[in-house]
Formats: C-alpha cells, structure tokens, sequence
C-alpha cells in the first residue's frame, strides 16, 4: 500500500513524531511504501535544521532525513504553519529580511493543499497529533 | 432505530479543542478551507471543548489572537453547510442551540461512528 502521515506534534514535546517515526519503518518493513509525511501544527518544528538533542535521545530531524535518502519519502511542511512559527527556508527567509533560516532539503515548505491531494491519493493518510 | 440519514461526503474534519487556547481550531479549519476549495465536499463535527467554537459573539480580545468567529462565518461562502455538533457536550457548557453563531445540527455520541463511516478521509484537531 502507499501511505503519507500527518504530524502534528512538536518534536520532544510529544509521542507524535516517535510514533511516527517507528510506525514509518514497521510499514516499511512490511514492503508498504511510505510517499511523504506532512507537519502541521507544531510538527513543523521537525524540520528545525538546528535541532541538537543530547546524543542520548533519538536525533529526530536525522531520522527524518534518513526516510528521504533510504526510501524517497517526501517532507513537506505547510508553509503557513511554518512561517508564523519561524520555519523558514533560504528563499522564505530572504523574502521576509531575514537573516539565516531554520528549514532546508529535504524539507519542503509547501500549501495545505498539498495535504489534501494527499489525502485522495495514497491508500492510507495516518494522523499522528499530541 | 437510527432513520435520518447523516451526512456523506469527502472530508469530515473533526474539531475537538475550543478556541483561543491554542491554534488547534484555527489550523483545523484552515484544513477544511483548503479542501472545500479544492472541490471536497467538506463536513465538520464539533465535539468535547470544540462545540464551544460555535458559540455566539466571540471576538478576538485582549490577546490580539485571531477570532475564529469569522472563519466560521465564511464556511458556507466555501460551500461547507454540513455542521454536527456533539449535544452532550453542548449541554456540558450549558449552552442550547440558541447559543449558536451558524446553523449546526446536533447529534448524540452513538452517531458518531455513521458520520465517520460516511466520509471517505476524516482529519481530526
């Protein structure tokens, strides 16, 4: 089957992007195949370039980018979302003045809308929100 | 037992947080906007602390947060007209239909599952 997630947690703050994470691999390992993962909400925060958890905890922005370079699973995060809480991508940022950005590949700042053709075009679009 | 028919259709997007508190309502309705101009056919429930979204005279206050009351006001300029709300928890906060800002239908718990059953996406917030 193909599938897409939707996060909606902040990374750290909630289960939603572990669980995520965990359920992408179990589905990958049945053979399913894993299309994009969407944040919204607060699970925007995952596509923070800068995240440095303590070498003891999962690195969750790695292990995001690793489901792009392993399986070609799209992160996309809507730009809405991410704007108003500081996401912004090199273009974003020098668009807005500002200096440096939070959000770069393999992380793609894209609309809801992309969520909702999502929706109609995998077998199965899972949520995961705190 | 059950005879009216509930409503069918693409998307039920479920709300279940009040607004102002946090960007759950907003963001969520943002969602059905986006899909109803898309072309879905979009239905909305309100449920637990979400029923208190339909309540009347609801302005943005001292906070400076953005009201929802006008993103409720322009669902049906985006043709989303199929409104339930839970009745149990409308009547948690004390509030009746009369206390409503649109037009929504109310439905008891146990209908829930033919609601979720009749939409082929549900995206819950």
């Amino acid at each position: 089957m193909r599938y897409a997630l939707l996060v909606q947690g902040a990374p750290y703050s909630s289960q939603a992007s572990h669980s995520a994470l965990r359920f992408a691999s179990a589905l990958l390992a049945r053979g399913h195949r894993l299309e994009c993962v969407f944040f919204y909400h607060e699970g925007v925060y995952n596509a923070a370039r800068l995240a440095a958890p303590p070498q003891d905890e999962p690195h969750l922005h790695d292990a995001w980018c690793a489901l792009n370079a392993e399986h070609g699973t799209q992160l996309q995060v809507c730009i809405a979302a991410a704007l108003r809480r500081g996401m912004l991508d090199e273009r974003e940022a020098s668009r807005h003045g500002k200096r440096g950005h939070s959000v770069e590949p393999p992380f793609e700042l894209t609309g809801l809308g992309q969520l909702i053709d999502l929706g109609q075009n995998v077998d199965r679009l899972v949520t995961f929100a705190p | 037992m059950s005879s009216h028919a509930l409503a069918t259709g693409d998307l039920l997007v479920i709300l279940r947080h009040a607004p102002h508190g946090s960007s759950w309502l907003r963001e969520g309705l943002d969602a059905a906007l986006v899909a109803a101009a898309f072309g879905q056919s979009v239905t909305l429930l309100f449920q637990g602390d979400g029923v208190l979204a339909l309540a009347r005279g609801q302005q943005a206050g001292p906070l400076g947060q953005k009201s929802t009351a006008p993103t409720l006001d322009m669902l049906a300029m985006y043709d989303i007209e199929s409104l339930f709300f839970v009745e149990d928890a409308l009547a948690s906060f004390g509030l009746t239909q009369q206390d409503l800002q649109l037009p929504a239908s109310g439905i008891p718990v146990t209908a829930i599952p033919e609601l979720l059953a009749g939409h082929k996406q549900i995206l819950t917030f």
